[in-house]
């Protein structure tokens, strides 16, 4: 991975080498749901958004979390990323953990989620500028670090100075991965980085994902609901299905312990349902902006 | 270089990305910066031209009760700016989606709030100071005893504790997202109507009078007026006062700040919208 922002990251916050990169154990996380069904007379009921998830990522393994929407996958990622506290269990990132070491954490971690979120009327060059200060990167590192950047994951040179509202999303994940990445993180959180994209864009920014894993020292946590991308880009997969994880192996491992051919068929196996899309229910949403 | 050395480099630095980024924002959102520059000189035009309709006065008390009004309309629209771009703080990341990827970056909270702040006190003052000269010129108002440095000194240190109290209201939206910006913008009315923007706070009820002593900008419309009208220099009375209110307001905002960002951490409000 570049090491742009090397130079500037503090002896206390590298990775412990000898931790593995992600340790959870028993997380819990619930949130607390409108009930649809009372009527008028809504009451908010708890509604577990991880329940007892436990799991280990090795460093520079690349992991994929499946699941539907509202499995719980989000929530994960954003415990990692130090944006929510969780309601028991431990999280630790390279033997820091997430909670009590959470300034630490966060010169470790960068990630890239579903919405590419930025400043829409900044140009991309002008937010990597801005989100790379937060790790300590001046003006004369980002000058020469931005570009290169922006090339490695193909962003044609002459938009750089666009608004990034006049850029298609595909264009928009790009930039987003080059965020990530411009911060030269120990580990990488992926919240479906393709979803939404079109087939071109989404191959793309699965080649770059590949890209990274052969040439860096990164360890990858991918959540989507992606099937196929998780078979194609990770080491090991895993089920989170309605705040639990079913299970996390190889790939071939899955298959051979339900015997089945595919994954959608090892989620049927496993829950007794069919994979298949879920309407939105973002309970986390519904509780903050409803 | 010293872990402490580091670190304190990699925060300055992200302070300037802090306003770095708004003077991005500043340049791609001009024309509206030049419509609300417009309607601010417009709007307080309305308050200074009451002077001028005030009765049975002498030329010079029709100058002093202009640049009374004025002094009171361009401090109104200093606070203003301070006061919406610290509550905005939050909304703002929020309503672009970049909340997440602020608030997980490893700046520290003083250092963000306070970069908001920096460059709020330079906008702010570079309006202020275009829409006081802009006033006075179109009414033709003469401050020929000014101690503009005096003023300028005041506004400063009243900076800081502005600052510190607008850090308390960027909470706001970090708790309730929809109603927080709102509740934040009846602070600053609150704030500014006891604080005597137009008038001595000695004409308001004893009780508004009690809350006018908390507020910083009692002590600095006072203070400017007293500098421009009169030539006054930097009042101790006026003084003192902002020196401890800027002394608490910080650490006690941003005390609240951290006790909200760890409820919206702990209840999944630390994320986008829009």
């Amino acid at each position: 991975m570049s090491t742009f922002a090397a130079s500037t990251t503090d002896p206390a916050s590298r990775p412990d080498r000898q931790a593995p990169a992600v340790e959870v154990r028993d997380l819990r996380k619930t949130f607390r749901r409108k009930d649809r069904s009372a009527g008028r007379f809504k009451r908010k009921r708890p509604w577990p958004a991880l329940d007892d998830v436990t799991f280990t990522i090795a460093r520079g393994e690349c992991v994929a979390i499946l699941g539907q929407n509202g499995s719980g996958k989000s929530t994960l990622v954003r415990l990692l990323s130090t944006l929510l506290i969780d309601d028991g269990g431990e999280a630790r990132i390279f033997g820091h953990d997430v909670v009590k070491d959470a300034s630490t954490i966060r010169r470790l971690v960068n990630r890239v989620s579903v919405e590419a979120s930025f400043f829409k009327k900044m140009s991309a060059a002008e937010n990597l500028s801005y989100a790379a200060r937060f790790y300590g990167m001046t003006p004369h590192q980002t000058r020469k670090g931005v570009p290169e950047i922006l090339n490695r994951v193909g962003f044609p040179a002459e938009r750089r100075g666009e608004a990034m509202e006049n850029l298609s999303r595909g264009m928009q994940q790009k930039v987003a991965l080059a965020r990530a990445l411009l911060t030269s993180p120990v580990l990488l959180l992926l919240d479906e980085p393709t979803t939404g994209l079109d087939p071109r864009s989404k191959l793309e920014v699965q080649e770059f994902i590949r890209q990274v894993r052969a040439e860096h020292d990164a360890t990858i946590l991918l959540c989507t609901h992606d099937m196929a991308e998780a078979e194609a880009l990770s080491d090991r997969v895993g089920l989170l299905d309605r705040g639990r994880l079913l299970f996390l192996e190889p790939v071939e491992d899955v298959k051979r312990r339900f015997g089945v051919q595919t994954l959608e068929e090892a989620f049927f196996a496993a829950t007794g349902r069919e994979f298949e899309a879920e309407p939105n229910d973002d309970d986390e949403y519904r509780e903050v902006f409803g | 270089m010293s872990e402490f050395a580091l670190e304190t480099r990699n925060q300055l630095v992200g302070l300037f990305g802090i306003v770095e980024r708004n003077v991005y924002l500043t340049k791609r959102y001009f024309l509206w910066d030049v419509a609300f520059m417009v309607w601010t000189i417009a709007n307080t035009l309305t308050i200074v031209f009451i002077a001028r309709s005030i009765p049975s006065i002498t030329p010079a008390e029709e100058n002093t009760a202009a640049t009374a009004l004025l002094v009171g309309g361009t401090i109104w629209a200093f606070l203003g700016i301070i006061f919406e771009f610290m509550t905005e703080t939050v909304a703002w990341e929020r309503w672009e989606g970049t909340i997440e990827y602020t608030f997980m970056a490893p700046l520290s909270r003083l250092v963000h709030l306070f970069g908001q702040g920096a460059f709020a006190v330079l906008y702010g003052l570079i309006r202020a100071t275009i829409l006081f000269f802009a006033v006075a010129a179109f009414i033709g108002i003469h401050t020929p005893n000014a101690n503009y440095p005096a003023a300028l000194g005041l506004l400063a240190l009243a900076s800081l504790s502005f600052i510190g109290v607008g850090i308390m209201t960027s909470v706001l939206p970090l708790i309730s997202p929809e109603k927080g910006a709102q509740l934040g913008f009846v602070a600053q009315g609150i704030m500014l109507v006891v604080s005597g923007v137009y008038y001595n706070v000695d004409v308001m009820p004893g009780w508004m009078q009690a809350i006018s002593k908390i507020s910083p900008a009692t002590y600095a419309l006072r203070g400017c007026r007293a500098s421009i009208i009169n030539g006054a220099g930097m009042q101790w009375a006026d003084v003192w006062p902002l020196l401890i209110i800027a002394v608490l307001a910080t650490p006690i905002g941003l005390a609240i700040f951290k006790v909200g960002e760890r409820h919206a951490k702990k209840h999944g409000k630390l994320k986008r919208s829009g």
